[in-house]
């Protein structure tokens, strides 16, 4: 919340409108603000939000400039995403020094989300997306507008002799203004990397570049690197958290374990929708692991964090198959919702075995056979057990004697 | 600038843009050298720092976030301890880090292995993204087993098998979610014959010897399949429940 600024909306100078949408929420992290039933309006350069018809008229509003905004994802509106996406998340990175004064003068949610009452227009999201990955506020004609609240493109640009105020024409300026520009980096770079407090001074900058770079590398050669593993790191470790909960900032064992669920089921409900609502556990140490970055957690630290998971009522919980692997799992995926969901599947086919189930809901054939059985133990399938193999079929005692 | 007229004029022009064209993509190979290399100092200063500093990077809360996102952006992996004193004694982050790694690597090879390596493959794969330093050479065999024997409180979703000759596989998937018997259920529908053989799956889904293997097996392990010796190449496995519809066919 405190990335906003309180403003008259009016585009700057090279500012675009690009779209908007009516009934919008904003939330400040997870918490609900008094900004509600609003109108947001996308420009190339910002977010604008205000009460219903005040932007047309110019009056004071919301505005959150996009290079706050480093990444954007769609939020489900119930745990189990039925309905399609109500919200869009926007991580955003820290608030600059110099920026007007906005609703809030500090924050401690690094993102905040847009609820949008009739769901999330595919085209808005889409449009939001591109903006951000436009930069237009990079783009030479505006650097004078935005100057006035500091822009971190300005100071994102390699300290070092770049400001030219010699006008050169031709290839051969061209060329060397280039040429120029890649000497200024190398030597801030250069600089910035003689030890760690030189380092930590420039560190801004230095994200800035590191970026600069690898987009462009991106660009021309389709990614940073051929290996599979570097790339797959890059992505996990772009997915970090903040602020790792650590040990020594709780009294007692327990509390700490207790932080540490609350971060896990944060960051793990969305990767396990993402991914078939189930993971194992040496795969999420390792994504939780990366996303922490330094400081790491041992395997015992997450497995006692995922005990607690349902003392926290998470939407998630462990689980242990009787083959002995541990995996962490969205709630829809509890003993009920899966026995739910599979009699439905029975009525629809007649009859399920393990192999066609898991065709069907593309899961491997032990954890069909698994939800078979379970939904066999609640009551809602009998079995046929033949030369053929198990089948299992709907319970019709249920249906008779309810009709 | 005067308008030339005439067919030589208009062949100047176009040589010239050719020109202009050439230089343009001259400029730019020359751009993308000079990022490719900033990339290659920027790496190495990374990697250098990631070991040097690293306790004085975890204190500074800010900083280490702006720090892990210039390893993301370059790929150079922040976690690069060598193997100290303490880790002899299986204290400090050194296993743990390994055992990041390990699992990072069998994620990310998963989808065209089906989550079974060799530890030596493994090792390679591992020591390559971890960095050029002569310490990370120095990963043994050994040390990636003491670091997945970490993982054992996991239950056995995450395990090395012993192949013999000092060899290893490294399964990286539990069975419940392994799609891999799925696969070989949807290639025996697709070619619909209600059988299949470790040949096909090599050839057809390019799988290696040891993934048809030990998907067949389980299988058959399970009683999904019936066994056919009768074939003078190889073993053919038949799945009954396929029967009827290769009847009805």
């Amino acid at each position: 919340m405190d990335r906003f600024e309180y403003i008259e909306a009016r585009l700057f100078e090279g500012e675009n409108y690009i779209k908007r949408d009516k009934n919008v929420k904003i939330y400040d992290g997870d918490d609900k603000t008094q900004f509600t039933d609003g109108e947001v309006v996308l420009t190339t350069h910002r977010i604008l939000w205000g009460k219903p018809g005040d932007i047309p008229r110019g009056l004071v509003c919301l505005s959150l400039h996009l290079y706050y905004v480093f990444c954007i994802e769609e939020e489900s509106g119930g745990v189990f995403g039925l309905g399609g996406p109500k919200r869009i998340i926007l991580n955003l990175s820290p608030s600059l020094p110099g920026k007007r004064p906005g609703p809030a003068v500090v924050s401690t949610y690094h993102f905040l989300k847009l609820s949008f009452k009739d769901g999330v227009d595919p085209a808005f999201f889409k449009a939001l997306y591109d903006a951000i990955a436009a930069k237009e506020w990079e783009s030479p004609s505006t650097v004078a507008t935005s100057l006035s609240v500091s822009s971190p493109t300005t100071s994102a640009k390699p300290s070092g002799p770049t400001v030219n105020s010699k006008i050169r024409s031709g290839i051969v300026g061209i060329e060397r203004s280039i040429e120029e520009q890649h000497r200024a980096t190398d030597q801030s770079i250069s600089v910035a990397f003689q030890d760690l407090t030189k380092l930590m001074e420039k560190a801004k900058d230095m994200v800035a570049i590191s970026k600069a770079i690898s987009a462009k590398i991106r660009e021309k050669q389709g990614d940073i690197s051929e290996d599979d593993t570097v790339r797959f790191k890059s992505y996990l470790m772009s997915l970090g958290i903040d602020d790792p909960v650590t040990r020594d900032t709780f009294r007692s064992d327990s509390d700490y374990y207790m932080g540490l669920a609350q971060q896990l089921s944060d960051m793990m409900v969305g990767v396990l929708m993402d991914c078939g609502g189930i993971m194992s556990l040496a795969d999420v140490w390792c994504r939780v692991n990366r996303a922490r970055g330094l400081e790491l957690i041992s395997p015992e630290d997450l497995l006692n964090a995922c005990k607690l998971l349902q003392t926290i009522d998470a939407p998630l919980s462990l689980r242990k198959f009787p083959s002995g692997a541990c995996v962490l799992q969205l709630n829809s995926q509890r003993d009920e919702e899966v026995a739910k969901n599979i009699s439905g599947l029975l009525e629809e086919n007649e009859t399920l075995t393990p192999v066609k189930l898991s065709q069907i809901a593309n899961v491997s054939v032990l954890l069909a056979r698994e939800h078979l059985l379970i939904t066999e133990r609640l009551g809602m399938a009998c079995r046929d057990e033949s030369m053929e193999g198990l089948a299992f079929y709907p319970n019709l005692f249920l249906r008779e004697s309810a009709s | 600038m005067r308008r030339r007229a005439g067919l030589g004029a208009i062949q100047k022009q176009k040589l010239e843009q050719v020109k202009y064209r050439e230089k343009g993509s001259e400029i730019q190979e020359n751009q993308f050298q000079q990022m490719s290399k900033q990339l290659e100092v920027f790496r190495e200063n990374l990697e250098e720092f990631a070991t040097k500093h690293k306790n004085e990077i975890k204190k500074n809360a800010q900083f280490r976030r702006q720090f892990q996102e210039m390893c993301a952006a370059i790929g150079v992996d922040p976690l690069a301890s060598g193997k100290g004193f303490w880790s002899v004694l299986g204290i400090g982050d050194f296993y743990y880090e390994l055992g990041v790694q390990i699992v990072e690597v069998c994620l990310a090879t998963n989808y065209k292995n089906g989550g079974l390596i060799t530890l030596e493959e493994l090792r390679t794969r591992l020591v390559a993204a971890r960095g050029k330093a002569k310490k990370h050479q120095e990963i043994t065999n050994e040390d990636l087993l003491a670091a997945v024997k970490k993982l054992r409180i996991f239950g056995n979703g995450f395990t090395v098998v012993p192949m013999g000759k000092g060899k290893w596989l490294v399964q990286s998937v539990p069975g419940e979610l392994n799609l891999d018997h799925t696969l070989v259920l949807q290639k025996v529908s697709s070619l619909g014959t209600a059988w299949v053989s470790n040949s096909i799956l090599m050839d057809d889904l390019g799988w290696t010897q040891t993934r048809a293997q030990s998907a067949l097996s389980y299988m058959i392990r399970e009683g999904l399949v019936w066994v056919d010796t009768q074939d003078p190449n190889e073993t053919l496995l038949w799945f009954p429940s396929m029967f009827a519809d290769c009847v009805s066919a």
